[in-house]
């Protein structure tokens, strides 16, 4: 057997720099282990990272590719982190009342450079609601709603409910003729609830002898509009609704989702 | 080129435009290996490119594709053509593989791999990609911004956010309780009750269509033909006063469209029986209400008997009654589309008393 030689390679500046750089307790104390090369570190990255342990550490190839997954629940995801990220900076600029909503509108687009956050916001909520739609029709075609999936398919469809009023309240924030008339629209089909809605089949049953308990200023459409017509009282509860109340609920649900695809057994696959 | 853009206006007619996607549709389930091949995935997208992109030298088509909150809906048209047919052609592949006897695409890249590289790479990639996307986007694309709020200008014609267009469009048929609330609440709890009705054991986790024909038929009628192209048709083609107006036409407000719909009432006491209108409103919709108690009572029944009867015995009566009304439900809307289309029906019980039209 002829002995086999080790040539030790001639380390360059650069991998000196690196040799150096993660060996410092700096370093040290933020990535806990060597770069994920051997099985081992794989693990540990995996295990050890806050976001990353949202995965499992293995999974079945079929659930990786593309193909399978579109990528479309990842990415709906994503979009909406960066609408949380472009979202709170529209906000050091937007104030919720008659008096400022559209100036704020007008002076983003003509004061702040670089200001394409209010596209960047606006473009990524439509597109959200599409890679949501699209994940649900991928979810559907695979078949990955029956059990024990049962319960997060209807996770995803009120987080589908949600996704569409956040876009809903979204649309009315900039004030302007689009604004107002999109939300009239769709907000006076609430007249039209049965029972609770002013207009709606039913209502006049709910009385007290001669006395209306629903009419046009206590009905669906009060409550969603704060009055009898899009004004400021339903800005400030689409203001509130939009940047607090739907995206809060929205997280919640997303932990709970991601949570039980893996308490599912990971993404489904032929048994 | 006039003669083509007045063809395509043709076929844009809402008649028209429903009757082609659900023969599209049609089309497509039954001759799925024809549909999946890449021939026909790219032929159709390749059209679509050279429709939309050809359009837009017309001044009328370029004012409505080209409004900037219309662009992500000529993006949908492009990405749910593009994964119907995708998640079909596995779908295909798949049964073709069944037929020989060999196991699904997914049974055989069982083994694990990874996560990291493997899927946190392919995660990075796909968000840098969408970053690019939006951020190209959102440069050329400039948000829109109209004039200021103004309650006493309203627009023609004024329209819903393109998501809920589809809602909108259900207004020509059905009042604003069906439309705006009823429905769009059983298309929710429709969408919940999927994994609770459909008790179909196989085709979990893997694409296939031959185990699931009747589930995948129902779904993509529901979300690609009702729903998606009730979105571009409102988007599209609906012009001022709700008028219908072809891609390339122009949106004239004083165009007027003869509007003489009849109730089921009137057809029946006016021309029918020949008396005047009873004043009774129980008696004057007899026949509506009856209509309507067949097709939700007694059909289902009917059904379970007859075609349906496998159905029945397989799902039992709970998950079956649930299942049919809600199915009933759904095609309520192209019945109701047909019926005005035919008799120029407007509704089948009018009982304007209790603000109660179907
Ligand atoms: C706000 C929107 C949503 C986000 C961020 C989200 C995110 C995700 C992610 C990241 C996954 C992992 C697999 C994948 O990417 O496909 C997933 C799986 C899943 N999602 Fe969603 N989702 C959303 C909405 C929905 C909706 C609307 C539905 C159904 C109506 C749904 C039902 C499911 C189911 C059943 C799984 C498990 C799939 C499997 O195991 O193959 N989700 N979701």
């Amino acid at each position: 057997m002829t002995e086999t030689k080790t040539v030790i390679p001639r380390e360059g500046p650069l991998e000196r720099s690196w040799n150096w750089l993660t060996e410092t307790q700096i370093w040290k104390s933020i990535f806990r282990h060597n770069a994920p090369i051997t099985d081992r570190n794989r693990v540990l990255v995996v295990l050890s990272n806050v976001f990353l342990h949202l995965h499992p550490v293995r999974l079945r190839k079929s659930g990786v590719r593309l193909r399978y997954t579109w990528c479309m629940g990842g990415l709906s995801f994503f979009l909406f982190l960066s609408l949380t990220f472009t979202g709170v900076l529209l906000m050091f600029y937007y104030r919720p009342t008659l008096e400022y909503a559209y100036t704020d509108i007008v002076g983003l687009r003509e004061h702040v450079p670089l200001g394409i956050m209010r596209e960047m916001h606006r473009w990524g909520a439509h597109a959200m609601v599409i890679t949501v739609w699209l994940h649900m029709f991928r979810v559907f075609m695979t078949g990955s709603y029956k059990p024990p999936r049962e319960f997060n398919w209807n996770v995803g469809v009120i987080m589908l409910v949600l996704t569409l009023l956040l876009s809903f309240t979204g649309y009315l924030l900039p004030w302007d003729q689009l604004a107002i008339w999109a939300i009239t629209v769709g907000s006076n089909m609430a007249r039209a609830t049965p029972f609770l809605g002013s207009e709606g089949p039913g209502a006049s049953l709910l009385a007290l002898g001669d006395v209306k308990l629903i009419h046009a200023a206590a009905d669906a459409r009060f409550a969603l509009l704060g009055g009898t017509f899009v004004g400021e009282g339903a800005l400030l509860r689409f203001y509130v609704l939009h940047c607090v109340g739907l995206p809060l609920i929205i997280a919640v649900l997303m932990a709970v989702h991601f949570w039980r695809v893996r308490k599912d057994g990971g993404i489904s696959g032929p048994v | 080129m006039d003669a083509i853009k007045d063809f395509f206006n043709f076929f844009a007619d809402p008649r028209v435009f429903f009757l082609l996607t659900l023969t599209g549709f049609i089309l497509m389930i039954w001759r799925r290996d024809v549909f999946t091949t890449p021939r026909v995935g790219y032929g159709l997208q390749v059209f679509l490119v050279l429709f939309f992109g050809l359009g837009l030298f017309d001044e009328n088509f370029r004012l409505i594709v080209a409004k900037p909150d219309n662009v992500p809906i000529v993006g949908l048209v492009f990405l749910l053509l593009f994964f119907t047919w995708y998640s079909m052609r596995q779908a295909v592949l798949n049964d073709r593989r069944l037929d020989r006897g060999e196991p699904v695409e997914e049974k055989v890249e069982e083994d694990r791999v990874w996560v990291w590289p493997d899927l946190v790479y392919t995660e990075l990639i796909c968000l840098v990609l969408c970053s690019v996307v939006l951020i190209v986007w959102s440069i050329v694309l400039k948000a829109p911004l109209e004039q200021p709020a103004n309650a006493a200008a309203t627009p023609n014609p004024s329209k819903a956010p393109w998501y809920f267009l589809g809602l909108q469009e259900m207004l020509v048929y059905f009042d604003p309780w069906l439309a705006g609330v009823v429905l769009p609440t059983l298309i929710i709890v429709g969408l919940m009750a999927i994994p609770y009705i459909d008790t179909n054991p196989k085709g979990s986790g893997y694409y296939t269509f031959k185990e699931r024909k009747a589930e995948i038929s129902i779904f993509i009628f529901g979300f690609v033909v009702l729903w998606a192209s009730l979105i571009v048709l409102g988007t599209f083609l609906r012009g001022p006063n709700w008028n219908f107006f072809g891609p390339f036409e122009y949106w004239d407000i004083h165009k007027l469209e003869a509007l003489t719909n009849v109730n089921l009432s009137e057809y029946i006491w006016l021309q029918g029986v020949g008396v005047g209108l009873p004043s009774n409103w129980f008696v004057r919709e007899f026949f509506g209400i009856v209509l309507l108690l067949l097709y939700i009572v007694a059909l289902p029944v009917i059904l379970a008997r007859g075609v349906l009867k496998t159905y029945y015995e397989k799902l039992g009566p709970p998950r079956y009654c649930v299942g049919i009304f809600l199915f009933l439900m759904m095609l309520s809307l192209p019945m109701k589309m047909l019926a005005r289309w035919l008799f120029n029906l407007k509704y089948i019980v009018a009982i304007p008393e209790f603000f109660f039209n179907i």
